[in-house]
């Protein structure tokens, strides 16, 4: 059954029936025993410091969650990974960089304040055309890439597919560069989210500050993720784009326009992405052309691991990446700079040890 | 003329599958299509529906030329296919299916009332409405199949093999449901192996062979005749 459903990694797949189990077992003694030195003999973090770090892997989790969604639906529908998604969620962000410095450079002077600008005399207003903003340049980079890349496609080979996707991710990046520069930008928030602000939790007698931005992130990225989840289940669209997950032919006899759902798959894709670039705007503070990249592969990989097509497990898998990335370098103690070897090893160990993911399951009954 | 096909000709690569075909369907008629595995029914009834696109070749559909339209508006034209091996959404309850069968329907309280009007043609579905449908017996999803074609009110009904793989009791139900369709006004194109059952419904039935028909009349004409006798009906 294993076999049948993961024709993707054949190789792997064959050498993984010796040594899955071994690699496991390993694994687990190893996790076992740093974990024991770290947290108990070393006892190097005090608790608030655990609590500082799981917090910000939730927020980070947030977004990858929201990016690792258009990984699945994308894969779900298509068979296809879109590895071009993490730019699209970075063109995103620079809709929301941009859409906020314009903001700022429209001043409202008052008589008490001479300086204001919109962004700060209509931050609720700022903030939510930043969102329009990067959501809408999101949603179309989705949608075009779709159907400029991807679509003329649709009858290759999946391998030309994901050479594509990989050659247009490199393409988006570079048009980036090209378009906005190399260096990094500051993203600068209205004033009432400011990124140094936040309530104050005291956690065994040391202050841990609670940042605005990263609750207002991750109230908003589950906000999206119900969105998302009552439109897959509830809506009409939702139903169609199910149905051409499972049988395109089938839909289509239905009345379904399979290209229409296709194209609409990416746009909410996009918008989701969208979402988290502004997010990530707002949250970390920097964005270049570059930003897109480390969080896609770690959403895909957030996707890989909740059994990609299946949605609920991107959102479970991109949260539970973002604690492990957070939590992960000092539970093992290993320098902070490993986090991203983390995500990556996860990803290594998930495609040798269980390539249907930990909620793997198969959506498509269609076989390529 | 309700349906008429015209020199069909379908390929799949180099496989030249419809060789030039020739039939039509009457309103008000239950045509049959029968003939062995590999033949090329699915392959007509997919060209029909638009999934497949003819090399050559006319389809015409109430007077309109339909061979260049894609499937989603040959649905809308009032042809639906209830496809071979039933190809129910699995992963959807039978509410859900049903829904998908009504797609076209903007209409909600139609929607509604159609639910309940297939529901009281299939007993068992209502039952089960709320059943995973991958998880329904071979005998319910074929009902299934056939009630979710129903939701969207067909003019022309393509079955494709619904008598496969169900028990004896279970084909002799299905071919009264399918008389039943046919006699409150739905066309129907029954494509068959089963080819005794189909002939016994059929107006009139063609032969398919290899990508060709090879012949033609009335229900029971075919019964009677010894070619057909030998070819599909056991020879005896
Ligand atoms: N997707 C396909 N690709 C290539 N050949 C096909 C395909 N589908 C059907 N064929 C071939 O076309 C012929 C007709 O098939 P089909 O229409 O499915 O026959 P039937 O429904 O009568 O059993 C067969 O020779 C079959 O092998
Ligand atoms: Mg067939």
């Amino acid at each position: 059954m294993e076999n049948k459903s993961s024709p993707r990694f054949p190789l792997l797949l064959r050498v993984s029936r010796y040594i899955r189990p071994i690699v496991g077992v390993i694994i687990a003694i190893f996790l076992a025993w740093q974990l024991y030195s770290v947290i108990v003999v070393q006892h190097n973090f005090s608790a608030d410091t655990w609590v500082r770090f799981g917090l910000s892997g939730l927020i980070l989790g947030g977004m990858y969650a929201l990016i690792a969604i258009g990984y699945t639906l994308v894969y779900g529908i298509m068979f296809m990974i879109n590895f071009a998604h993490g730019e699209v969620m970075m063109l995103g962000a620079f809709g929301g960089y941009f859409m906020l410095e314009l903001l700022r450079f429209i001043p409202m002077p008052t008589s008490a304040n001479p300086n204001l600008n919109f962004l700060n005399a209509y931050p609720i207003v700022s903030i939510i055309l930043a969102f329009t903003a990067g959501i809408s340049v999101s949603a179309l980079a989705g949608y075009l890439l779709e159907k400029i890349a991807y679509r003329p496609l649709r009858k290759a080979p999946r391998l030309i597919l994901l050479i594509t996707a990989i050659g247009a991710s490199i393409f988006l990046q570079n048009l980036a560069m090209l378009l906005f520069g190399p260096t990094r930008k500051n993203v600068i928030n209205p004033d009432i989210l400011d990124r140094g602000a936040g309530w104050t939790w005291m956690v065994s007698g040391n202050p841990v500050l609670i940042p605005y931005t990263g609750v207002f992130s991750l109230v908003l990225s589950a906000l999206l993720m119900i969105g998302l989840y009552l439109v897959v289940q509830r809506s009409k669209l939702g139903r169609a784009m199910r149905a051409v997950a499972q049988d395109k032919n089938t839909a289509s006899l239905m009345g379904v326009d399979v290209d229409d759902v296709i194209s609409k798959t990416f746009i909410i894709s996009g918008v989701l992405a969208g979402a988290a670039g502004v997010m990530w705007d707002i949250h970390m503070g920097l964005v270049n052309h570059y930003i897109g990249f480390l969080p896609g592969i770690k959403a895909f990989t957030a996707a890989v691991m909740g059994g990609i097509g299946n949605i609920p497990g991107a959102m479970l898998g991109g949260m539970f990446l973002g604690i492990i990335e957070s939590i992960g370098p000092a539970a093992l103690g290993i320098d902070f700079q490993l986090k991203d070897v983390i995500a990556f090893s996860i990803l290594v160990l998930v495609l040798i040890v269980r390539p249907s993911g930990i909620l793997g399951e198969k959506l498509s009954e269609e076989k390529l | 003329m309700l349906l008429s096909i015209e020199n069909l000709q379908v390929y799949y690569g180099a496989i030249h599958a419809l060789q030039g075909i020739h039939f039509s369907v009457e309103k008000g008629e239950i045509v049959a299509l029968i003939g062995a595995n590999g033949a090329g029914k699915s392959t007509t009834l997919n060209t029909i529906s638009g999934i497949l696109r003819p090399r050559e070749g006319k389809i015409s559909f109430d007077g309109q030329e339909i061979q260049q339209t894609p499937p989603q508006d040959i649905v809308r034209k009032g042809i639906i296919q209830v496809p071979e091996g039933r190809k129910i959404f699995g992963r959807m309850a039978v509410w859900e299916n049903l829904e998908m069968g009504a797609y076209t329907q903007k209409d909600r309280a139609v929607i509604k009332r159609d639910v309940e009007s297939v529901f009281d043609r299939f007993p068992r579905l209502r039952e089960r409405r709320n059943q995973l449908s991958g998880t329904l017996s071979g005998g319910e999803q074929q009902m299934l199949a056939i009630a979710r074609g129903l939701m969207a009110h067909p003019t022309l009904l393509l079955l494709d093999e619904p008598s496969m793989g169900l028990s004896p009791l279970l084909v002799e139900q299905i071919f009264d449901i399918i008389q039943d369709i046919n006699e409150q006004g739905t066309s129907i194109l029954l494509v068959e192996q089963n080819a005794q059952m189909a002939l016994a419904i059929a107006d009139r039935a063609y032969v398919l062979e290899t990508g060709k028909i090879v012949m033609q009349g009335t229900g029971d004409d075919l019964l009677e005749d010894k070619s057909v006798i030998e070819a599909y009906l056991g020879g005896h």
